[in-house]
């Protein structure tokens, strides 16, 4: 077993809602005066688990409450969890640009975090300027930018620009430089968000690639935060799962994904919106049902499944089109079909059916959306409902969790020749 | 829990970072400054280099603004209201008073929003802080230096029209004068900058402080003119007051000099600089949550 390179003991942050103002001057007095009257901190008490959806009754919330965890040399640890969870929070502890509330971070080597590609780029420089400034910024000394200078523009493939100010880049180029400063950083311990999200997919891949290169030819160590469940799991060996602020899973990658897709994907069969009158196009509610227009959420292969849902249209624009689309847990799309809505239709009501058996089974997500095909997107509604398709002994049951694609369509096979003897 | 902690303990100075709530308060971790000096000089140079790109007179302009405020001195202060000069040449008695007093009020200004115009990048990658207000005071000994340049020539110029100009060894003191005004400038600054991560009201009042300062300090008249003056013990408790005299009698030999009132202003400068630290080091540390 290698040795342990970040260690996290009993870990959280506090933050205080609302304003900075003056109520916030009296807080501090008061604690000030428990301070030196060698009392606790009165305010440590009050936390709330940080769940932003229901109302609190406390100004105080913990972005991170009692997170505990390891992590070894070359490991690939990829954080997981909804917005808000606590990912960055903790990644802003564990790069220093913030310090926690209680508990210790304890590190071995040099750690760079890279939270944003670009820090500290200024417009004005050139890009070689700029490399040494960034460099620099990210804790690399002259020398070592130096004997990398070459790599890095090689790498960010910008040669003919190096003596042009970064404003005159275009933004792909702008990207790829402050990428590739920082990729041949070369620390022990490097810290990712999401930074992949940007440039082409090209460049992507690219990036991946190098991150891949740093953890396991380097034995380098990297933690990595992204939504994108797809790069997390090309990438990371092992994964923390976050909720609310806390530690819900630590274990291996494949593992801690499907306790994220569990958690994440609250299956809901019913969707419901308040009539907005300030918007004239509108999804108003949505459900899924079977057979007998009982709301449901659960279909073997079997059975037929329905998606309901009302629309409102007083919108005088032409050519408008109600559209669904089926996607998987991984939001990968499954279809789309459409119809197309006359002007000012008013209340319409809608029944889609999808047929039995035509799906295999797995998690599937539904989002509803009206738009002018080619203009304008009207209104959207994402993941509005979800349901599981329960796998009724199809022939693939046996195999468990391998992907076997999404469908199960009207497949014929035909013996043409068996020969025993040729 | 336990386990893991005990099984720990004897590799626990292995690590070569630990993070916790609080450090120790005199934990100003120096060390990692120095480290960072590469850093350091970048700040300066982007300083410079930014500051002039797309403009026709690019360092010129360090020039012209101490010119023109020489000037509008000389008129209103001393042709107007008849403020005498120590017996200095007017127009160098203002602009080395100039020279002097912007190398403060721009260390002091610019320092002291370190925290809030650097939130962006503050917040997304560790260096020590310090860094940042460190090169500001640096790139304004280069400004410094330009202006310095200018009342050297003009010096010369007089002297070459046989004119008494003073060139002596007390020139070797300039230096030292200078480094304090730094530390003076820098010390006020990181206080005013780690006030102002919460409460904003700091920089408001620092915007004509330093203004109001200016005339409690013997910029605009010698601290001569003062004497038997009902208030001019509150413009010699000013710790600015002996650098600025010293800086004059340093380079024209005339003037109010005492050994005594420096010492005062140096212990001063220590005092300040120091709280400062600790203070700027307190904040570092969670600024992000209340910036």
């Amino acid at each position: 077993m290698s040795e342990i390179v970040i260690s996290v003991e009993s870990l959280s942050k506090q933050y205080r809602l609302g304003t900075v103002g003056t109520g916030t001057l009296s807080h501090d007095l008061n604690r000030f005066w428990h301070k030196i009257r060698g009392k606790d901190d009165p305010y440590i008490e009050v936390g709330q688990e940080n769940d932003r959806t229901s109302k609190g009754t406390s100004d105080y919330v913990w972005a991170l409450r009692d997170i505990n965890f390891e992590v070894r040399q070359g490991e690939v640890l990829g954080i997981i969890g909804r917005n808000g969870a606590g990912k960055s929070t903790l990644l802003k502890l564990l790069s220093r640009t913030t310090s926690p509330t209680i508990g210790t971070i304890k590190m071995k080597g040099r750690i760079a975090s890279l939270l944003e590609v670009g820090t500290g780029f200024h417009p004005e420089l050139s890009g070689k300027e700029n490399i040494y400034l960034n460099g620099a910024i990210l804790g690399m000394t002259r020398q070592e930018i130096n004997s990398k200078f070459n790599e890095i523009v090689e790498f960010a493939g910008v040669e003919r620009y190096v003596n042009t100010p970064v404003k005159r880049y275009s933004s792909g180029m702008y990207v790829r430089l402050a990428f590739a400063v920082a990729a041949y950083l070369e620390p022990d311990i490097l810290i990712v968000d999401e930074v992949l999200a940007v440039g082409d997919a090209e460049f992507q891949q690219r990036a991946i690639g190098k991150l891949k290169d740093v953890s396991a030819g380097q034995g380098r160590t990297v933690l990595f935060v992204s939504h994108n469940m797809g790069s997390i799991a090309q990438l990371c060996t092992k994964g923390l799962l976050l909720h609310n602020g806390k530690v819900a899973s630590n274990k291996n990658i494949d593992i801690v994904i499907e306790d994220y897709l569990e958690k994440n994907l609250s299956i809901t069969s019913t969707y419901k919106s308040l009539e907005d009158n300030a918007k004239n196009v509108q999804v108003l509610w949505a459900e899924i049902v079977d057979e007998d227009e009982k709301p449901s959420d659960n279909f073997s292969n079997q059975e037929d499944i329905y998606i309901r849902f009302e629309i409102k249209n007083f919108s005088n624009e032409r050519g408008m089109v109600c559209s669904i689309g089926l996607q998987d847990q991984l939001d990968r799309k499954i279809f789309t079909d459409q119809i197309s809505i006359e002007a000012n239709s008013g209340y319409t009501t809608f029944k889609v059916k999808l047929h039995k058996s035509i799906f295999r089974p797995n998690r599937f997500k539904v989002s509803i959306a009206l738009h002018i095909p080619n203009i304008r997107l009207v209104e959207v509604i994402e993941n509005a409902l979800a349901f599981e398709l329960v796998d009724s002994g199809s022939e693939f049951s046996l195999y468990g969790k391998t992907d076997n694609g999404f469908m199960i369509p009207p497949v014929v096979w035909e013996i043409e020749k068996n020969n025993l003897i040729i | 829990m336990m386990n893991t902690f005990s099984g720990m303990k004897e590799q626990d100075e292995d690590w070569t970072l630990i993070i916790k709530p609080h450090s120790n308060l005199f934990d100003l971790q120096l060390k990692e400054v120095w480290r960072y000096q590469d850093l350091l000089f970048l700040f300066v140079k982007r300083d410079f280099v930014a500051q002039y790109k797309q403009t026709i007179l690019g360092p010129l302009w360090h020039f012209i603004q101490p010119l023109f405020t020489t000037i509008m001195f000389l008129v209103v202060f001393n042709k107007i209201a008849n403020i005498p000069t120590d017996g200095i040449k007017p127009i160098l008695f203002y602009m080395s008073g100039i020279a002097i007093w912007n190398y403060f009020s721009s260390c002091l200004t610019a320092t002291s929003n370190t925290f809030s115009a650097n939130a962006g990048i503050f917040g997304k990658v560790y260096f020590p802080r310090l860094v940042l207000p460190l090169s500001i005071v640096v790139s304004n000994v280069v400004k410094f230096g330009i202006q310095f340049l200018l009342l050297l020539s003009l010096m010369i110029y007089f002297a070459f029209n046989g004119e008494q100009i003073h060139f002596g060894l007390s020139w070797l003191y300039i230096p030292v004068l200078i480094i304090m005004m730094a530390f003076m400038g820098l010390g006020l600054g990181i206080i005013i900058s780690s006030l102002t991560t919460k409460y904003r009201d700091f920089t408001v009042l620092l915007g004509f402080a330093v203004q109001l300062l200016m005339y409690a300090t013997p910029i605009i008249y010698p601290l001569s003119f003062l004497i038997g003056n009902k208030y001019g013990w509150l413009i010699s408790w000013n710790p600015l007051t002996p650098i600025v005299e010293a800086f004059r009698f340093a380079l024209f030999e005339q003037g109010t000099f005492s050994p005594v009132s420096l010492m005062y202003s140096a212990v001063f400068i220590i005092v300040v600089f120091f709280f400062g630290l600790v203070m700027f080091n307190r904040v570092e540390r969670s600024f992000m949550d209340t910036v």
